[in-house]
């Protein structure tokens, strides 16, 4: 069966062998491949010594740059610290409500600012900072928690109602309506008038008993007129900025159980210049005191 | 007599399965066992219908081989290639389009490992099984081991592995292993297929009439055992209940992650490369009618490959928690790795020597011959993105998508065509295929869909992976993450359009086969007029 | 030419061939995984891992169900721009407890391996309910059916069982009371020091505890995977570890 023949065409001498008619020629390596595989296996090896690789008894080769992906990182972070020291400094030194007063030192934290905000706060209020239903709008100059560039430090270090923070803002708006704390008509009346002060439209019979009821239950946190308590968290009512939403429907389900929104602290997950940063950033959106 | 034994058989497994189903652990594997017995209970019933109890009714086939299962495969290929590629459209819709995610059964999280395994074991898995059984018959001039029974066993057995996996991940039965994700019943179940079909093959070998093997059978053989391998060593779990879908891997961690990688990166390397290679071997030299190029450059090609290839898995965890020396071991025999994986291409496309003007004239050919160059262009690819310095960039984004796709929809798909072309007139009877003009429609829309699909992926990924790197001036972030989304969204569009293209082409094949079968052929004028230059067309 | 002579022997037997091709594809992956089980340095020496809570494993499992590690990696790399977008590189340490492991191949979404903490228990609801609600240009599917899919976690101590089979060092202690710990962590409302001492080390951790989900009266899905979302990448104290002693 073994018949070596000389392929025609390229005139190479088959290997004799056939299978199902298929023949095959008996051609010498390529020469470029072969110089190309041999010089893959000599780089290969001397990427091998470089670097560690070769796993023995108790561990492996440590290669002779002494090369460790870890270290490197450390390099990289320290390299670009470096080459922010003298603002990063700077910003430690300062009062965080300080920073503004040195307009290239703001300069470099509202851009800090913006860009620890894209990569850890858009996701709750929103690419703009105009939040969402629930997550405040940070551009206007309505505050739950105080708009100086102090509080809003505050708010950012250690968030609101975020357990894992012993210094977080807490402040808990009684579930009216799922602990009985008020009839369901109570709350319809407070409901309207809190409609009514904010410029919407409600009932008029239910505004004045609405008003009595606010008075005595909610004014220690929203304020006589309805104009907020920063230090207790309480929003303001008398205008149409909402945290949630407008409309008696939404109001009404506030008073009946509160959401309670949590604002995480980033003290533990930001490093304290970064903080200041954001607070500066945040503070210039637009709406700070 | 013959399908007596099926029958029983099928019988009893639907037995068991109704007895598995009332005895479940939990509802997910009762649904399962369900599922299963209602198929092989059809299954079942079907078969007695075809009892003959004087034993009539069996053709033999006049080739000597046993080509019955050969013939279904070649069907279910065609099938499962459309379907996977329809279910590789449906997810790239979900990522351009996220309304069309239908939760629960049909987010893309359930959705996307059926398109994976979908086009790699049921559309790839088949038309290896098939053209594995076809080749090794005819270069070993046996007719296949083990009779009847062994041959149909490992085919349909393989079926009902993909029938298993697929229902399962709808359902959410998934061990998150990419490439290997059924659960340990299912992995079991192909355990005992697998091994059935290396026993068949290595019997056939060993029946041979011909003192040599073919090299084809080295690489069918090659990637049958490692297949075997791997599967079983991946897929080590410890199950909750053995009524129960739910079982948790044997390692965890780090090496887990080294181990499924290892089994992952040589998924591609045996299924998607070894086993094709053997289908390359076979159907080019056949439809060229030209000798394999060089016997010596296979015999060093296929060492090396099969010795280097079994290395580079880290290359799919550089920068990880995997100790630094494993990636560096990942990344040199990846390099290494280049040139033998170009032999394969070289003793493809050289094959062609002597027969250049076919790449004009055959659209099946010319289907192969680009099968090649992207296999070839694959396996640059990857030795690029296995340099860390560009995997630091490359990972985690769209471009190893590309990469995938160039492997997957350009060398993998188009061989299968090329082969799926080349066996349908033969175990048909038929004299020719039903249209070559259809093949060159096919090839045209296949060829668009890859290049679009590929370079909108690249630059997604790069646009990606420099998104999420960028530093302003003063050294900050650039991007937020939701930027990166928004960026990607024209390219996911086009990827969508792209897989639309590659999708129509493999309709078209689908209807060429049919009628093929069916015995048709189309009026047609030839391809030579028009795609030779030489001549003016009339 | 004679290597290539001799390979005529090999070509004549298909033993030769299976044997032969078994060996030489048998050698990378030994010489590459063994050594990840012996060598002492793979896995940082960290305090404060523990393993899953059983409603972080149900949650797990639900995580996997889902298929999240097709968009989201957990596994930050060593890179400047990794560290300040998702937090301190991932160790080897972190997944040791993770049967199988959830780094991943490809961010189509964010990094995850330190979500816990970044987000409010209501985000998370909100986010996997209607993830555009919050992040317009977001692409990830609605898991809107999970709030309403009770949990089943009557046999919790089988899976933690599972999970002692392969390594995990549960307690009987942890075994017994699987199903009273999912109860106390996802409702607060029965023994939460059991709970806590049976999966701290000391009262610099704590395990996170709530109405996940927002609804009180039931355990759903829900309330299980936030409790996961929210516990990952929060256990190492980093506080006390030294990088510098596991270069690797
Ligand atoms: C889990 C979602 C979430 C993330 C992430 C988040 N916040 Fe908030 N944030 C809130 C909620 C909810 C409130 C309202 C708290 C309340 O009701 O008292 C809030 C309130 C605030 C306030 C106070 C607004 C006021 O009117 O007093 C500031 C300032 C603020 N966030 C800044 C930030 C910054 C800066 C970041 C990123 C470092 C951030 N937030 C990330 C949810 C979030
Ligand atoms: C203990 C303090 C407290 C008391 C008393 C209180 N609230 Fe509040 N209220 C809050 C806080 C804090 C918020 C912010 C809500 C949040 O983040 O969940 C709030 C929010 C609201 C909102 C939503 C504001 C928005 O912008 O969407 C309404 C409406 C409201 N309160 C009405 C009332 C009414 C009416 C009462 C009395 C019946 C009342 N509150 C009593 C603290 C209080
Ligand atoms: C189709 C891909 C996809 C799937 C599947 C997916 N996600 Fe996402 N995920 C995204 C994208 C894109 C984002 C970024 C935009 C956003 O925040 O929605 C994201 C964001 C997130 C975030 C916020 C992370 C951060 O730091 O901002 C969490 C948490 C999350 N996903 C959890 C999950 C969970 C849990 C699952 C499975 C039940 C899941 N995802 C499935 C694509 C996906
Ligand atoms: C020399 C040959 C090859 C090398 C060195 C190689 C290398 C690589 C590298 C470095 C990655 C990216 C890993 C990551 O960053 O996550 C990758 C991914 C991949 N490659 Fe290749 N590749 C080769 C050939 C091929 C071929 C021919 C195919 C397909 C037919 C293919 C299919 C894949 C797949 C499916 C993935 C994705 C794995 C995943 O993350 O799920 N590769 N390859
Ligand atoms: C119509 C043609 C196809 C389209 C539109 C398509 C589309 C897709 C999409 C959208 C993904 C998910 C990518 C992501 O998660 O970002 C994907 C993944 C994948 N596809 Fe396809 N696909 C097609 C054909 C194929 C074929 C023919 C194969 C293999 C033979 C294949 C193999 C894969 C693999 C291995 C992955 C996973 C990649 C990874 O994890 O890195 N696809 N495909
Ligand atoms: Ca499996
Ligand atoms: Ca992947
Ligand atoms: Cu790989």
């Amino acid at each position: 069966m073994s018949k070596k023949e000389i392929d025609e065409i390229t005139g190479t001498e088959t290997t004799g062998h056939e299978w199902d008619g298929i023949k095959e020629l008996n051609t010498p390596l390529p020469r470029w491949w072969l110089w190309i595989f041999y010089a893959c296996i000599v780089w290969a090896i001397g990427y091998m010594i470089a670097m560690p690789a070769w796993p023995l008894i108790n561990g492996a080769t440590k290669g002779v740059l002494g090369y460790a992906s870890r270290a490197n990182v450390v390099t990289d972070i320290e390299k670009a610290k470096d080459a922010q020291q003298v603002f990063l400094t700077k910003i430690d030194e300062t009062e965080v409500g300080d920073i503004v007063k040195d307009e290239e030192l703001a300069r470099f934290a509202r851009a800090g600012g913006s860009s620890a905000f894209k990569v850890n706060c858009v996701q709750c209020h929103g690419a703009g900072a105009q939040g969402f239903a629930g997550y405040p709008n940070l551009n206007d100059d309505e505050w739950i928690w105080g708009g100086t560039i102090d509080e809003i430090y505050i708010t950012i270090a250690h968030g609101a109602r975020d357990n894992a923070d012993d210094d977080t803002h807490i402040s808990e708006m009684p579930a009216y309506g799922a602990d009985e704390l008020l009839e369901k008509d109570e709350i319809i009346s407070v409901a309207n008038y809190v409609v009514s002060i904010s410029g919407g439209e409600a009932d008029a019979a239910l505004i004045g008993n609405g008003a009595e009821i606010f008075l005595d239950n909610c004014a220690a946190c929203h304020g006589e007129k309805a104009e907020g308590v920063a230090e207790l968290g309480g929003p303001a009512l008398n205008n149409a900025i909402w945290l949630y939403q407008g409309g008696i429907e939404a109001i009404t389900t506030q008073i009946n159980a509160p959401k309670h929104g949590v604002m995480p602290a980033w003290r533990t997950k930001l490093s304290d210049a970064t903080v200041k940063q954001l607070a500066v950033y945040v503070h210039s959106l637009g709406g700070g005191e | 007599m013959k399908h007596l034994n099926a029958t029983i058989i099928l019988a009893l497994g639907t037995l068991l399965t109704v007895f598995a189903a009332a005895f479940a652990y939990d509802d997910l594997f009762r649904i399962h066992a369900i599922i299963l017995a209602v198929h092989l209970g059809a299954a079942a019933i079907y078969m007695a219908r075809l009892v003959k109890v004087d034993g009539s009714g069996e053709v033999e086939d006049k080739s000597g081989y046993m080509d019955g299962p050969i013939r279904i495969g070649v069907i279910l290929t065609v099938f499962w290639g459309v379907i996977g590629f329809t279910q590789g459209v449906l997810i790239a819709m979900q990522l351009a389009w996220p309304v069309t995610n239908l939760e629960p059964w049909f987010n893309f999280g359930r959705m996307r490992p059926l398109h994976t395994s979908a086009v790699i074991f049921a559309f790839g898995g088949t038309a290896l099984i098939t053209t594995s059984l076809y080749v090794v018959q005819r270069t070993c001039q046996a007719r296949l081991w083990g009779g009847a029974g062994l041959a149909w066993f490992v085919f349909w057995g393989y079926q009902i592995f993909i029938l298993m996996a697929a229902t399962g991940y709808l359902l959410g039965i998934t061990q998150s292993r990419e490439y290997a994700e059924p659960e340990w019943y299912v992995d079991l179940w192909l355990t005992i297929v697998w091994v059935a079909y290396l026993l068949l093959f290595l019997g056939t070998l060993f029946k041979r009439k011909e003192p040599h093997i073919y090299v084809a059978n080295w690489f069918y053989l090659a990637f049958i055992v490692t297949i075997a391998m791997l599967h079983v060593v991946n897929n080590l779990a410890v199950p909750v209940s053995f009524l129960g879908v739910k079982s948790y891997s044997l390692f965890s961690g780090v090496q887990d992650a080294m181990t499924q990688w290892w089994y992952g990166h040589n998924a591609v390397g045996f299924f998607l490369t070894a086993g094709f290679l053997g289908m390359m071997y076979y159907f080019m030299p056949k439809q060229a009618e030209r000798p394999v190029f060089s016997y010596r450059l296979s015999i060093i090609h296929f060492w090396a490959l099969i010795f280097l290839y079994i290395w580079a898995g880290p290359h799919h965890l550089h920068y990880t928690a995997l100790p630094d020396w494993t990636q560096t071991l990942g990344m040199a025999f990846s390099i290494m790795l280049w040139m033998p994986s170009w032999g394969g291409m070289i003793n493809g496309l050289m094959t062609l020597s002597g027969a250049w003007d076919k790449i004009r004239t055959d659209p099946i050919i010319r289907m192969m011959v680009m099968a090649v160059a992207f296999y070839g262009m694959s396996t640059f690819e990857g030795p690029v993105m296995s340099i860390k310095a560009v995997n630091a960039l490359s990972h985690y984004t769209d471009w190893t998508i590309g990469h995938v796709h160039s492997g997957a929809l350009g060398w993998v798909g188009m061989i299968s065509f090329g082969a799926i072309y080349f066996l349908a007139p033969r175990l048909w009877g038929r004299k020719e295929l039903y249209s070559l003009r259809m093949v060159n429609w096919h090839f045209w829309f296949a060829t668009l869909g890859i290049v679009l699909y590929a370079s909108a992926l690249w630059v997604a990924g790069i646009t990606q992976g420099l998104m999420w790197k960028e530093y302003d001036p003063q050294g900050f972030l650039v991007y937020s993450f939701a930027e990166s989304v928004q960026a990607l969204h024209p390219y996911y569009v086009l990827r969508f359009i792209a897989g639309l293209l590659y999708l129509t082409g493999g309709c078209i094949m689908a209807w060429n086969i049919y009628k093929t079968i069916k015995g048709d052929v189309r009026d047609e004028k030839p391809m030579v007029a028009v795609t030779s230059n030489a001549k003016p067309a009339e | 030419m004679s290597l290539l002579e001799k390979h005529k022997i090999i070509e004549k037997s298909p033993t030769l061939l299976l044997v032969g091709s078994l060996l030489v594809v048998s050698i990378g992956g030994i010489v590459e995984i063994a050594p990840l089980f012996y060598f002492q340095n793979t896995i940082e020496k960290v305090e404060g891992m523990r393993p899953y809570t059983p409603l972080e494993l149900a949650g797990r499992n639900i995580y996997i169900r889902e298929g999240c590690y097709l968009c989201h990696s957990q596994m930050i790399r060593p890179f400047r721009d990794e560290v300040e977008r998702y937090g301190q590189y991932s160790l080897a340490a972190e997944s040791m407890y993770d049967h199988p492991f959830q780094w991943g191949s490809k961010r189509t979404g964010p990094d995850l391996a330190r979500v816990g903490g970044r987000y409010s228990n209501d985000w998370q609801v909100q986010h996997l309910t209607d993830p555009r609600s919050l992040v317009p240009e977001s692409i990830m599917p609605k898991y809107g059916f999970l709030t309403k899919t009770p949990l089943k976690f009557d046999n919790m101590d089988r899976h933690l069982r599972a999970n002692q089979l392969v390594g995990v060092p549960y307690t009987v202690e942890q075994l017994e009371n699987a199903k009273a710990d999912v109860i106390a962590q996802a409702t607060t409302d029965a023994d939460i020091e059991g709970l806590q001492a049976r999966y701290t080390y000391d009262d610099r951790f704590s395990v996170p505890l709530g109405d996940f989900d927002g609804n009180p009266d039931e355990i759903t899905e829900m309330d299980a995977l936030v409790a996961y979302l929210q516990m990952l990448g929060t256990l190492v104290d980093f506080s006390t570890y030294v990088p510098e002693a596991n270069y690797r």
